[in-house]
């Protein structure tokens, strides 16, 4: 059992330059699509169409909406501080943007007679990298709530920052049993420890947790009263036009990110079922299809759970996700010790 | 002196539901399946809307919509003869009447005399229909016409001959048993 990465070769600088751009550029160009099918398929699951206007089958819908909210006036109120209110949803869009780099797309592969590892980079900490950028984007919530420099922004920051230190801890918890099981944690090397068996299975509890955690953490339904939207107290009460928009691209960016975490710790990452091995290039679009699913689930589950409390919020993630996590995490090490 | 009685003052505060883990698990997980199969349930059915500017919902054939004034099939002459029981019945008060007298050379209506102006008042009406209970020769009735939008109030005030004119039926009927 190896703690460090499989990386064992050099990438050049312009092959990790152009990595991070085409990373950068793609997930970036996915974003809108993922909004405009988030509001296509919620209306379907009401009952009703959802946009379908602007465009054909309003798929410039996005379009409009980000012109619309670029034109914005910049206000501030005018007990912001300044600074920090400008600076807090650069913080957000970057920590949410920074955790993408983790996502492995496909295995190494041989372009142009180089070894491209067909992710942002492969690190040694692997999962830690994520749980340590998402625990900087919790000041992106605070300071956006506290610069803010009004009373509703500061009491749905501290809501905010409550969520989400009470189920990082139950995420972290079902990560551990994943990489108790795969002995690594590198996130290629827990790729290529499910070849047999997708962790999915034999962590099933930890998936769910898992899954119910991030829900959470990426403040969706049904744990979205961070943002709340009939409710109208969330940490970016205050904002609007471009810095607005800079937290919704944060918070989907985040979504993307849990549903890739899932994709490379439970569902098997770049590999297919029943013995099938696709030449190389196919990869990145088995995880992109991967996510989609984990994405389309994402929003059925916010069509269908209704917002919680925030006393059951706290009660159900230290009472009952968080024992959960610790007895699946205990019964995995016993397990995988003997 | 007797301790303060709460009596009906004491509210039961709805905790959350007990039961423990075990309970709390099952409802989180178990319940929450059930309400998926639900929601799936709608995109299985599709969607209910009624796309409005390109299909409208039809009306029932009793359905009040705009007025519309009548001439006779084989005469051709109005059916109003000016008598102003629609303006004495509207309680929105938006009917306009002058009546003039008919002359063997401007024969408008059947009567003795006919509305020279007939103005109803459309921003002010409220579709309840009186005028065409109080009409004793059925010259105003209600149409089926429900998009009367415009731009400005004036637009609003319809004219005789706007009434008169054979309206374009531009809302579908609701068909037998539908």
């Amino acid at each position: 059992m190896t703690l460090t990465a499989a990386v064992d070769y050099f990438e050049p600088w312009w092959v990790q330059l152009v990595k991070a751009l085409l990373i950068f550029g793609v997930i970036f160009a996915v974003l809108p699509m993922i909004i405009i099918y988030e509001r296509k398929l919620l209306g379907r699951f009401q009952g009703r169409y959802g946009p379908n206007r602007v465009g054909p089958y309003g798929l410039m819908q996005p379009l409009a909406e980000i012109v619309k909210f670029a034109v914005k006036e910049p206000f501030r109120p005018t007990t912001s501080v300044g600074f920090l209110y400008r600076v807090a949803p650069m913080v957000a869009i970057l920590t949410a943007v920074a955790s993408l780099a983790l996502i492995p797309y496909g295995d190494v592969q041989h372009i142009f007679g180089q070894k491209v590892g067909l992710y942002g980079i492969d690190v040694s900490v692997g999962p830690l990298y994520v749980f340590a950028f998402g625990g900087i984007s919790f000041y992106g919530i605070m300071l956006g709530g506290w610069a803010s420099g009004s009373k509703y922004a500061f009491l749905g920051a501290m809501r905010g920052a409550a969520q989400l230190i009470s189920y990082e801890v139950s995420q972290g918890l079902a990560l551990v049993g994943v990489l108790i099981t795969a002995g690594t944690l590198s996130v290629t090397g827990i790729v290529h420890a499910q070849a047999g068996m997708w962790y999915f299975i034999p962590q099933f509890a930890g998936f769910l947790i898992f899954m119910t955690a991030s829900f959470a953490e990426t403040n969706r339904a049904p744990f979205d009263l961070v943002e709340a939207d009939s409710e109208i107290v969330g940490y970016f009460t205050e904002y609007g036009g471009t810095a607005f928009v800079a937290y919704l691209f944060a918070e989907y960016t985040n979504m993307i990110v849990v549903s890739g975490l899932a994709t490379t710790l439970f569902l098997g990452g770049w590999l297919l079922p029943f013995g099938i091995h696709p030449p190389g290039w196919v990869d990145p679009f088995v995880v992109l299809a991967k996510m989609f699913l984990v994405l389309t689930f994402f929003i059925w589950v916010r069509a269908t759970l209704p917002r919680l409390r925030y006393d059951q919020l706290m009660s159900f993630g230290w009472k009952i996700l968080l024992p959960l996590a610790t007895l699946n995490l205990l019964v995995t090490a016993v397990l995988v010790v003997r | 002196m007797t301790p303060y009685d709460p009596g009906s003052d004491v509210i039961e505060v709805i905790r959350a539901p007990g039961g423990g883990a075990a309970r709390g698990a099952y409802r989180v997980f178990g319940e929450t399946l059930r309400g998926l199969k639900t929601t799936f349930g709608r995109i299985v059915e599709g969607p209910t809307t009624i796309q409005y500017p390109e299909e409208k919902t039809p009306v029932y054939p009793r359905f009040r919509g705009r007025h519309r004034l009548h001439r006779f099939d084989d005469s051709g002459l109005e059916k109003c003869v000016g008598c102003s029981l629609c303006a004495a019945a509207c309680p929105a008060d938006c009917i306009r009447v002058v009546a003039a007298e008919n002359t063997p050379e401007n024969r408008v209506s059947a009567g003795e005399r006919y509305a020279a102006v007939y103005e109803i008042n459309l921003s002010r009406c409220i579709f309840c229909g009186y005028c065409e209970v109080a009409c004793p020769f059925d010259a105003i009735t209600m149409g089926h016409d429900y998009e009367m939008s415009d731009y400005t109030r004036s637009d609003l005030i319809f004219t005789k001959e706007m009434l008169l004119a054979e309206a374009i039926e531009r809302t579908p009927l609701r068909r037998e048993g539908e």
